[in-house]
């Protein structure tokens, strides 16, 4: 690995809490490795500012390899920032140049209120979750063998893929709309796809659906945005998917 | 006698769980949702036991400091799932995945968890499916399965790399559920800071609001914690950042003895560190052990040459390769348990054939190109294409790999800028897994009644090394399985007790030890920040306590990390104020429970004069450097008991552990 060192400038939203008006702030951190994902730049700032004595920016972090879904950030005006097909923990500082001024901001959506400077409140995803996200089974154990329902290689790997959305909510902050429909599109058709998920399909959509709306989410235009920033590459198809199951829902009659 | 007793119930071992679970005590339905339950931690254990328990009606509590249940560090878990279901016809059985883990364990493993864990493990799979978990697929349908270390059939069900994603997405989903029915109270961004005990019993929590920095009292029947490991003792490990032994430290300090904290996992394959602003390590999964051949160069020269930039990997000839696991272990090869490859990696690379150019000289290849000739001819053959050219052979093979790892091989190549498929991985050890954790009888019951413990949270499973895949089934057997059983069982004698009330003098002294601590640590204006002291823990921890052990080394560790706790509270800055959101105020808390946790586990390593699974001390290794075991004296569990500021004076209780059903014999991979 060629390892060598930037300077950079940083303009970063700061926000007390949500109560509070913010601003953009500037500062400027020298030295950072190419080799430094995204956050350990921004664990280097916070470092630099501790030791001013200054408070250090909150921004969500965890797992720090893509797969939690805790991280966020809108980095000069894109979701996870410019690579493709990460979450910004895996966003490599190589991507910048030496001399650049990065623009980092919060999601920003109505559904998705802001805490604190970068840190925003995304428990609107867990209500919709809550609201038919899953197959009521009980966890006994007593069901049956796994291996009596047979799925087919191609559903199964369709399934798989609409289940591995992180629920970070970059499809809500880059879509004009800062609609959900990309999120909850495809806990929906993993379980449409899977024969488990078919006895309560059409509750399941219907709740989904209908709680996205309560909670202040936007609806699709088919602007195509979301999938393009989706760290996870879930595709536009499920939202289709989606509508007509919502369509099958409310059209047939039991 | 000793103060341990582990209730292992009598009969034969197969039979054992069936009759016990037989004849424990219930709580009939009317009376469930007049006992209020507390579970911490969201992972596959707690998510599943909170599910579970929420669902036969208790009135349940859940909390993770994550903004989200789903997004616990399971979550990050990449290969699969075992279970003992013989799919594969090749010869698996419960009997077989019990003798594998013990074995794996290196003989420290308690025989009847074990056992149990091995029994359920088939009701997992079918339970996870039934919940919609897509796990992958054979073209007829059926469920497909691979190999994982220390293993010779194939029990390893898995969803590409993202099993733990899945699995978790499942326990959360009925999670979800029940939230959504009012049966668990979820309380996101909070994180518990000390154990309620009222008459010598678990009655509740004292957690913090990471939002508004409010200072929560939670009462209950029972608390459960299912908070996960303390690798990030180490600072750097393969560990989310988050993850921290707070809540299992606090059930300590409160009286639940901890085992075997010297027992840690370092995993053979993750991406080497790169530099001194690294905060975490990225783990590439045991899975690709099933693909991969590891490998250094033969000759010290080429290693040179290849730290230096002069020369790449793939011109490298083949006979100047050293396959050095297949070379030592022909029996497993490249899929020998983790502790091994872990050891046999440091051993090549401590003796100069390390290949990456970083200050420690420390990494070795992950190579794929066989198997990607081998799988590419496979399916041109399977595809009608009896003699296909290089070229279609390559393609093929890489298109096979990109199905099965496609996720790893992205991660790989976002993280170090370079293409897995053209050039091999280079990987290195790293701290992944904590065996040891609070001591728990045959019903997770921590040494505090009431205070129970599941998932990687307790010691109970692996013994001084767990095997691949072993984790997840952990969890969520634990969770889905026993908890509900065996916490029924106790909650059996709290129908009459009624709501335990929070403003008790032990909920105040609780409280208030609580806010005073975070008083001190605003008001100490010091000089350096948590990362300063936590990195430093971190060093002492990796070259003392880290992969090779001995007792100087040990010695010195106990001095310097007592005397870094004492420089720790006199000159940490932390910024902010307690009534807000304040990560550095949420980390300080957290290291200074990991500053008293390293002592112990250098002080258990110390104690513990053998080697055995992850647990590797210089001096006792046989002539080929394999682990050499002291059964005659070390044939136990070691149980810490808490006994004030100075961890020096924490007193160690031993659980004698008695193999019946299995030979305890020389763990041989060769």
């Amino acid at each position: 690995m060629a390892s060598k060192t930037i300077n950079i400038n940083l303009k970063i939203w700061r926000q007390k809490n949500a109560n509070s008006k913010g601003s953009m702030e500037t500062y400027k951190l020298d030295n950072v490795s190419t080799d430094s994902s995204f956050l350990e730049m921004l664990d280097q700032l916070n470092e630099q500012l501790v030791n001013e004595h200054k408070e250090p920016v909150a921004f969500d972090h965890d797992c720090r390899e893509g797969i939690c879904g805790m991280c966020s950030l809108y980095i000069n005006g894109e979701a996870h920032g410019p690579d493709r097909g990460v979450t910004t923990c895996q966003l490599h500082m190589r991507k910048f140049k030496d001399g650049e001024t990065i623009y980092v901001e919060p999601w920003r959506a109505k559904a998705f209120p802001v805490i604190k400077d970068l840190v925003v409140d995304r428990s609107a995803f867990d209500r919709i979750q809550q609201a038919g996200g899953f197959v009521s089974v009980n966890t006994s154990g007593r069901t049956i063998d796994a291996n009596t329902i047979p799925v087919g290689k191609a559903e199964a790997d369709k399934a798989f893929e609409a289940a591995t959305c992180i629920g970070c909510g970059a499809c809500v902050a880059t879509c004009k709309n800062a609609s959900a429909m990309l999120f909850v599109s495809a806990k929906v058709s993993q379980l449409a796809l899977l024969p488990q998920g078919q006895v309560e399909a059409k509750q399941r959509v219907l709740n989904m659906v209908k709680q996205m709306d309560e909670e202040g989410f936007g609806n699709c235009t088919n602007t195509g945005a979301c999938e393009v920033e989706c760290p996870k590459g879930i595709s536009l198809e499920n939202i289709a998917r989606m509508n007509r199951e919502y369509l099958k829902a409310i059209v047939a009659a039991d | 006698m000793s103060i341990l007793d582990s209730k292992i119930p009598e009969g034969h071992i197969s039979k054992k769980w069936t009759d016990y679970k037989d004849h424990l005590r219930l709580v009939a339905p009317n009376n469930r949702p007049k006992i209020d339950v507390i579970v911490v931690g969201t992972g596959l254990a707690g998510a599943s036991a909170a599910a579970s328990l929420g669902e036969m009606g208790y009135n349940v509590k859940a909390f993770c400091f994550q903004d989200s249940p789903r997004r616990a560090h399971s979550i990050a878990a990449q290969g699969g799932i075992n279970a003992a279901k013989n799919y594969q016809n090749d010869g698996d059985s419960v009997y077989r995945l019990f003798y594998d883990t013990i074995k794996g364990g290196d003989y420290r493993a308690r025989e009847a968890n074990v056992y149990r864990l091995a029994e359920v493990s088939g009701n997992i799979i079918d339970q996870c499916v039934a919940q919609g978990v897509p796990f992958a697929r054979e073209y007829g349908g059926s469920l497909d399965n691979r190999s994982f270390g220390g293993t010779q059939v194939q029990r390893t069900f898995y969803a590409a790399g993202q099993t733990g994603q899945q699995l978790l997405l499942g326990a959360y989903s009925v999670l979800s559920r029940q939230i959504g029915l009012g049966r668990i109270q979820m309380y996101n961004r909070h994180e518990m800071l000390d154990l309620v005990k009222v008459d010598g019993k678990a009655r509740g929590i004292i957690a913090r609001n990471l939002i508004t920095g409010e200072i929560e009292r939670h009462s209950a029947h029972a608390v459960i914690l299912c908070t996960g490991g303390y690798g990030n003792v180490y600072f750097l490990s393969t560990n989310a950042m988050g993850s921290n032994v707070t809540a299992a430290w606090k059930a300590h300090k409160r009286g639940a003895l901890f085992a075997n904290p010297c027992y840690v996992q370092i995993h053979p394959t993750c991406i080497p560190v790169h530099g001194t602003n690294q905060s975490k390590l990225t783990l590439m999964s045991e899975s690709l052990r099933n693909s991969g051949r590891i490998w250094v160069p033969k000759k010290k020269e080429d290693a040179e040459a290849i730290r230096a930039g002069k020369l790449k990997p793939t011109q490298i000839a083949e006979e100047d390769r050293d396959y050095y696991l297949e070379r030592r272990y022909p029996a497993f090869g490249n899929l020998v348990p983790r502790d091994v490859a872990s050891r046999a990696a440091k051993e090549r690379c401590d003796a100069g054939y390390g290949i990456e150019a970083n200050d420690t000289m420390e990494g070795v290849y992950l190579d794929f190109s066989s198997e990607i000739t081998a799988k590419g001819k496979q399916t041109a053959y399977a595809s009608g294409n009896h003699n296909p050219n290089e070229e279609d052979i390559i393609r093929l093979g890489k298109k096979w790999v990109e199905e099965k790892y496609g996720n790893l091989f992205q991660m790989y190549e976002k993280i170090t800028d370079e293409n897995p498929y053209e050039t091999p991985m280079k990987i290195y050890p790293a701290v992944h897994y904590t065996m040891g954790g609070v001591w728990v009888d045959y019903n997770l019951q921590s040494t505090i009644p009431g205070c129970f413990v599941a998932g990687e949270a307790n010691f109970s499973d692996h013994g001084a090394n767990r095997l691949g895949a072993s984790a997840l089934m952990q969890g969520l057997a634990d969770g889905y399985f026993v908890i509900p059983y065996t916490v029924s069982d106790y909650l059996a004698g709290e129908i009459r007790t009624g709501k335990i009330p929070t403003n008790s003098p032990e909920f105040d002294e609780a409280e208030n030890n609580v806010k005073e601590l975070i008083t001190k640590f605003l008001n100490n204006n010091g000089t350096k920040s948590v990362d300063h002291f936590h990195k430093r823990l971190g060093h002492i921890m990796w070259n003392k306590v880290g992969m090779g052990r001995n007792a100087q080394g040990l010695t010195e560790a106990i001095s310097e990390i007592a005397a870094l706790r004492e420089e720790f509270y006199k000159d940490i800055y932390v910024p902010g104020d307690a009534n807000e959101l304040n990560p550095e105020l949420e980390k300080v808390l957290r290291v200074a429970d990991f500053m008293e946790l390293g002592q112990l586990m250098a002080r258990d390593a110390l104690q513990r004069n053998e080697s055995c699974g992850g647990h590797f001390r210089e001096e006792y290794q046989d002539s080929e450097g394999e682990t050499l075991r002291d059964d005659q004296n070390f044939n136990f569990v070691g149980a810490w008991e808490y006994k004030g500021m100075d961890i020096n004076q924490s007193e160690l209780h031993k659980e004698v552990l008695n193999y019946e059903y299995i030979q305890i014999a020389a763990r041989n991979y060769k």
